[in-house]
Order: structure tokens, then C-alpha cells, then sequence
């Protein structure tokens, strides 16, 4: 008998078996994976022993997502607009960011690497996920795919093209793998127009995806069609 | 642990493959490249990935490589690197 607890969300449809192509609504309940009931088993055991408790977990968790772009934007327009602060972060990057309150030390070793006319740097880790979360929150999906991890070094013009973006011809492209200590903050290069910007104006120009490298920061002009399409 | 070579020594990545957590890329193994940057000294993952304490520390290079160095199919113009964190005991002078 249908409950308010029942999962089925169509408890009085009987022909329900018969036509699942009409289930378009997820259940909650279902099968565990293997992984989840590796992890499940593992914070009881920490429960258990008293090494963790649920609130703790969470927090942990919290803490994770709290973290976004909008942090390493920060730290790429304060480089934009204040040169000597620049050389200071691609000196000691963990150093640097401190100035700006931001906290790295659960990185071992964060390095900022800048975008040039000549240089184009590009991250990706082909190992696994490395990623520097605590400045850009977590991956986006596509760079802990395969493609993207095995193409970035393979064919790495290639696998920029993929994600709509050009590198420009004749630049030297460094692919950098972050396989071990290291995390990177790519500095994309100061969009043309932006003489006399604010610190504040910049920081609306950078992008997620030009700190990894695989885009470049948001002219004036797109950051205005933007607006424009969010407004309209 | 002082390291073994400084900013610009040619060197070539041994070519083994040993099962466990290695952080050596597979594609680079057997591969020439060019130190370009000394990171300092880190605990050997090798070792912290089963619960022992890493040490003693490993010297950690940033090593350069062509891009068409590393392929056979050449995919890149012939200015673009790869650049890789490779721990000393993974390499060879070249």
C-alpha cells in the first residue's frame, strides 16, 4: 500500500511496468555503487571509533563547495591592476595570495604561471583531477575526462579547438602536467581596452577557464554581450 | 637532499615500469627533456600513498619536454612543450 514514504512516485499507475519510457521522474531510492558503499563503510567505521563525527563530515563538505573562481579571479585582477604585486605572486604565489587573506597552505607548492604574447600555458593533471580548488572551486566535468586529460598533452591545439578556443598561431604552448606537488593559477593576459580599469571593473573580465588556460579572459566587448543576454 | 641538476641539464626519464602509485607519467618514460625549474624537496609519493612518512625527500624538477620529442605523431608546432613535475630518482642524465 502507497505511503507518503513510498519512493515510487507512481504508486497508483498500474501499467507502470509496462511503459517505462513514461517514467521520466528519478527515484531517490536506489542500488548503491561499489565506491558508495566503500565510502558509506568508511565514515561509520570513523563514526564508530570516534575519529569523526557526522557534523564534522559535513562542515568538510560545506567547505569544499564553498570554495569558487571568484577567489582566483582575485588574485589575476589585483595582478592586472598593480604590476609589483605581479611579480611578487609569479616570485611565491602562496605568499602573494596571503597579502590578499587568501590562505594556501593545504597546497605544497602553488605556482602562478603568466600568459604572454609568446607564451600560452595550459593545465591539465593526466594523472587523475589535480586541481587547484582552493582558488577555482572544483573541476569542471570536462577537465577530469579522458579526452580532455589524454588530448591536452597528445594534441593539445587539438584539444583547445575542442573547447572552442584558438590558441594563437606561432605562440609557444606549454601544457602543464600537474602530476605532483604543484597546483597552477594560469594568469591570462590583460584584455586590449582595459587602460585605467578599476581593480573592481577587471575582476568581472576573468573567467574560470582562462585560469586554466584553455580560454582567454573576457574582453570588454564580451563581458558587455554578456550582460546583455542575462538582462534581456 | 641536495639536487642532482640544476636549471637547463639535459636529462632522459627512465623508461620502468613499476606498479603503485607512481606520479611519472607513462607517455614520458623513455623520454628526453631539459630541466627548466628545481621545486624544492618533497616526500616520495610512492611511499605516502602506503602509509609510510615519504622520506627521505625527494628532490622535485619541473622538466621540459617537445612536444614532438614525446610523439610519434608529431601533433604539435615545433615550439610547444610539455611540462612535467618529475621527482630525481626518475631521472637520468642525458
Amino acid at each position: 500500500m502507497a505511503t507518503n514514504f513510498d519512493p515510487d512516485p507512481h504508486p497508483h499507475q498500474h501499467d507502470h511496468d509496462a511503459h517505462p519510457e513514461y517514467d521520466t521522474v528519478e527515484r531517490v531510492e536506489h542500488e548503491l555503487d561499489y565506491f558508495q558503499v566503500r565510502v558509506l563503510a568508511l565514515a561509520d567505521i570513523l563514526k564508530e571509533k570516534g575519529l569523526l563525527t557526522t557534523d564534522e563530515m559535513r562542515r568538510a563538505v560545506e567547505n569544499i563547495y564553498s570554495k569558487s573562481p571568484a577567489i582566483g579571479s582575485r588574485v589575476v585582477a589585483r595582478s592586472w591592476a598593480d604590476p609589483a604585486f605581479k611579480d611578487r605572486l609569479l616570485e611565491d604565489a602562496s605568499a602573494a595570495c596571503l597579502e590578499l587573506g587568501i590562505d594556501t597552505s593545504s597546497i605544497n607548492h602553488l605556482v602562478a604561471l603568466e600568459n604572454t604574447d609568446e607564451i600560452h600555458y595550459m593545465v591539465v593533471c593526466t594523472l587523475c583531477s589535480c586541481y587547484p580548488r582552493l582558488l577555482l572551486g572544483q573541476p569542471p566535468t570536462w577537465y577530469k575526462s579522458f579526452p580532455y586529460r589524454s588530448k591536452a598533452v597528445a594534441d593539445p591545439r587539438g584539444a583547445l579547438a575542442d573547447l572552442g578556443y584558438e590558441a594563437p598561431e606561432g605562440i609557444e604552448l606549454r601544457v602543464v602536467d600537474s602530476t605532483a606537488d604543484c597546483r597552477y593559477l594560469v594568469l591570462p593576459r590583460r584584455p586590449a581596452g582595459t587602460d585605467g580599469w578599476s581593480e573592481e571593473k577587471l575582476l568581472a573580465l576573468v573567467t574560470r577557464d582562462s585560469m586554466i588556460g584553455v580560454g582567454d579572459a573576457l574582453s570588454p566587448e564580451e563581458y558587455e554581450a554578456g550582460q546583455e543576454a542575462v538582462a534581456g | 637532499m641536495d639536487p642532482r641538476y640544476k636549471v637547463g641539464d639535459k636529462v632522459m626519464v627512465q623508461n620502468r615500469f613499476p606498479p603503485g602509485h607512481i606520479r611519472t607519467p607513462e607517455f614520458v618514460r623513455g623520454k628526453p627533456g631539459r630541466i627548466l625549474r628545481y621545486f624544492g624537496n618533497f616526500r616520495n609519493p610512492e611511499k605516502l600513498a602506503y602509509g609510510e612518512d615519504g622520506l627521505p625527500l625527494c628532490p622535485l624538477y619541473w622538466v621540459e619536454f617537445t612536444v614532438n620529442d614525446v610523439w610519434k605523431h608529431k601533433p604539435g608546432q615545433a615550439q610547444d612543450k610539455l611540462l612535467i613535475e618529475i621527482y630525481e630518482h626518475w631521472l637520468d642524465p642525458a
